[in-house]
């Protein structure tokens, strides 16, 4: 029973991770920086239990969480793309200002600081059963399928990798990266809406830095969607193990930490193969 | 003059406009002026926006935002504190953007840093003149910094591994591994700091007039505007100075021109680090007198915001660290009436803009200027 307890703790703690890394594989496929991970998630997370909370249902909480996300893809999208602004420092400005945002919401709201009231949840008793748990098993298998198997995920993958043939053929390269970074703004915002409603209220930075693991997850898996889910769920076995050998003292719970931003580190430092970005990732054009 | 049909692309972060060979003294100025201007003119509007949505009215919230800050001399010396580690990370942050690179992980150089200096002032026993353990201590800043910032340097020049990821990722791992040295070996019980210094501490400025009573400001204030003296002289006036913005400005050309690129790149990196480390001093040496989990705050990534809004010049950073300095400590003078937590937003919105609105003003500057010459 142990590792069934094991395996289903893992599943639990992946979600958020694949949703946002399955918007990370995305956005940067088509060439886009994708730091908003983070920032993305966390709006989603607020959104979601502000909708849960003023409907008291778990579905408009999702839906809200979307939107959460969708909003702030819109707003990354807009400036990076339409703007041409750097992408990094949009990606760090959108995390920092989600963090305000949120605070400052949260305030105006729910006169709190740290959290919001107990919202409607998934009340899945520590199992696997809600359908938001299968939509984020699932997004994985679909996303591998729309990007290699799809002309829109041609499109993206050739955005991303060379965007002036792309636009020779008559792909128009800004809608196709448009599109891109608003639908990861929406998959990491599904993230968030799910550590939200799972904890049953939103809290101050609930999402503790699950956007750069979900970044660090793409990275590690060479922006391949298979492999970065493969990563999630690593990273997320790591946490379980952690988790479950608490009191035991056998690992300092800091270097389980540690653990998917060392890998990431390995990665790109090409120790075990090397993980190489699409080639016009981060370019204005 | 040659005539493009779309408008040219907008200059990468790293070739600051001041590198441009304009000879022109009004587009100089405007180069330096428009992003200040820009995002104070967002900041405005959005702050209206906020305190509106808050039902509060705007006039008032501003006074106190001044009064709190500029307005006594306990919040005057609250906005030097804060400016000083903002000046050293956007001085960091605006080293590295020299070279070509992004260093985003000045949180964790800082952090480091400050753990550098309270652990050199624990280690030297008492007997040591507390003037040694200072310059120690900083010493120890610099290079607790420098290390962490080696990494990414290294292993971008050694592997190709892009500098913003690997620093990123770097922060994860400095904090956690610092929280843990901490937390296992050092900390005193019941708390997430390290015992006091036995020496070392540096004066308060309300040690020296009695005005600033209160407030955390001290002496790494000046080590602060000496390292932006210091960061401007070598930048400019130093062959290494000159090799660090080549290697920025035009990789390729720089190395054709004999420079050693992948060495400027892990020297850059390193000095980025330092410096951001060497912030740290202002919080042990000058504040609490010991590393304290979390101290850092956020200062490593606002100074982005303040190497971008100074245009990575020394004398622009100083000033914007000023200005945002002054907005978090307003942010704890306009609490009675609106949430602290707008300045974040504010910080966010203003970063927000000057990345995207600046490169557009300036675009519509240039396209009205080429309607007037004809």
């Amino acid at each position: 029973m142990r590792v069934i307890d094991f395996l289903t703790q893992t599943i639990r703690i992946a979600i958020p991770y694949l949703f946002a890394a399955a918007g990370g594989v995305i956005a940067e496929r088509s060439g886009v920086v994708s730091l908003a991970l983070e920032g993305f998630m966390l709006s989603g997370a607020f959104t979601a239990a502000l909708g849960a909370y003023f409907s008291g249902n778990v579905w408009t909480g999702v839906l809200c969480g979307i939107a959460g996300g969708l909003l702030f893809g819109l707003i990354h999208a807009v400036a990076s793309i339409r703007y041409r602004a750097d992408q990094i420092v949009v990606g760090i400005a959108i995390n920092l200002l989600v963090v305000g945002l949120t605070r400052f919401f949260l305030r105006l709201a729910f006169e709190s600081s740290s959290n919001s009231p107990r919202i409607a949840g998934l009340d899945t008793h520590g199992g696997l059963g809600h359908p938001l748990i299968w939509i984020g098993l699932l997004v994985i298998p679909v996303l591998t399928w729309v990007v290699y198997r799809t002309p829109f995920g041609l499109r993206v993958r050739a955005a991303g990798e060379h965007p002036e043939a792309a636009a020779t053929l008559g792909v128009t390269v800004s809608r196709i990266r448009y599109v891109a970074v608003a639908v990861s703004g929406m998959l990491a915002g599904l993230g968030g809406t799910y550590l939200a409603l799972d904890q049953h209220q939103f809290t101050d930075g609930m999402t503790a830095g699950r956007g750069f693991i979900a970044l660090a997850a793409v990275i590690f898996g060479r922006w391949d969607p298979m492999r970065a889910g493969l990563a999630c769920l690593l990273f997320a076995a790591a946490e379980t193990l952690q988790i479950q050998l608490q009191g035991t003292q056998a690992i300092p719970s800091q270097f389980v930490q540690m653990i998917p931003y060392a890998l990431t580190i390995v990665a790109l430092a090409g120790v075990v193969g090397r993980s190489t970005a699409p080639a016009a990732l981060g370019r204005a054009d | 003059m040659t005539e493009t049909l779309s408008p040219p692309p907008p200059p990468p972060l790293s070739a600051a406009s001041p590198e441009r060979v304009t000879g022109d003294r009004a587009h100089h100025l405007e180069e330096a002026l428009l992003p200040p201007l820009v995002a104070l003119l967002i900041a405005l509007i959005a702050g209206d926006a906020l305190i509106l949505i808050f039902g509060q009215s705007p006039g008032p919230v501003y006074r106190l935002l001044l009064e709190g800050t500029w307005g006594n001399w306990y919040g005057f010396g609250q906005v030097l504190y804060k400016a000083t580690t903002l000046a050293f990370t956007g001085l960091a942050i605006s080293l590295g953007l020299r070279a070509g690179l992004f260093n985003i992980g000045a949180e964790g150089q800082l952090a480091a840093g400050g753990f550098g200096a309270a652990i050199t002032g624990l280690l030297l026993p008492a007997s040591v003149p507390s003037m040694v353990v200072a310059v120690l201590a900083m010493a120890a800043a610099a290079g607790g910094g420098g290390v962490v910032g080696w990494v990414p340097g290294a292993l971008k020049a050694r592997f190709g591994a892009h500098e913003v990821i690997t620093t990123i990722m770097l922060n994860f791992i400095v904090l956690a591994l610092l929280n843990w040295i901490v937390a296992a070996h050092v900390h005193v019980p019941e708390t997430l700091h390290t015992p006091e210094m036995h020496g070392g501490s540096l004066a308060r400025l309300a040690d020296i007039s009695a005005r600033f009573h209160g407030s955390a400001a001290n002496l790494t204030i000046l080590l602060a505007l000496a390292a932006a003296v210091l960061t401007g002289w070598w930048l400019f006036r130093t062959r290494a100075g000159y090799d660090l913005r080549a290697a920025g400005l035009q990789p390729d050309a720089a190395e054709y021109g004999g420079i050693r690129v992948r060495s400027v790149w892990v020297r850059a990196m390193m000095m980025s680090g330092a410096i951001a480390g060497l912030g740290g001093v202002n919080y042990v040496l000058g504040y609490k007198h010991y590393y304290e989990e979390g101290f850092a705050g956020g200062s490593g990534f606002l100074g982005i915001a303040v190497a971008l809004v100074g245009r990575n010049h020394p004398l622009g950073v100083v000033l914007a660290a000023l200005f945002f300095a002054t907005l978090s400590q307003g942010g704890l003078a306009i609490h009675a009436l609106v949430p602290k937590q707008m300045v974040e937003v504010l910080q966010g919105i203003v970063i927000l803009a000057v990345a995207a609105a600046v490169p557009e003003v300036r675009r519509l500057l240039q396209a009205t200027r080429r309607e007037d010459e004809r």
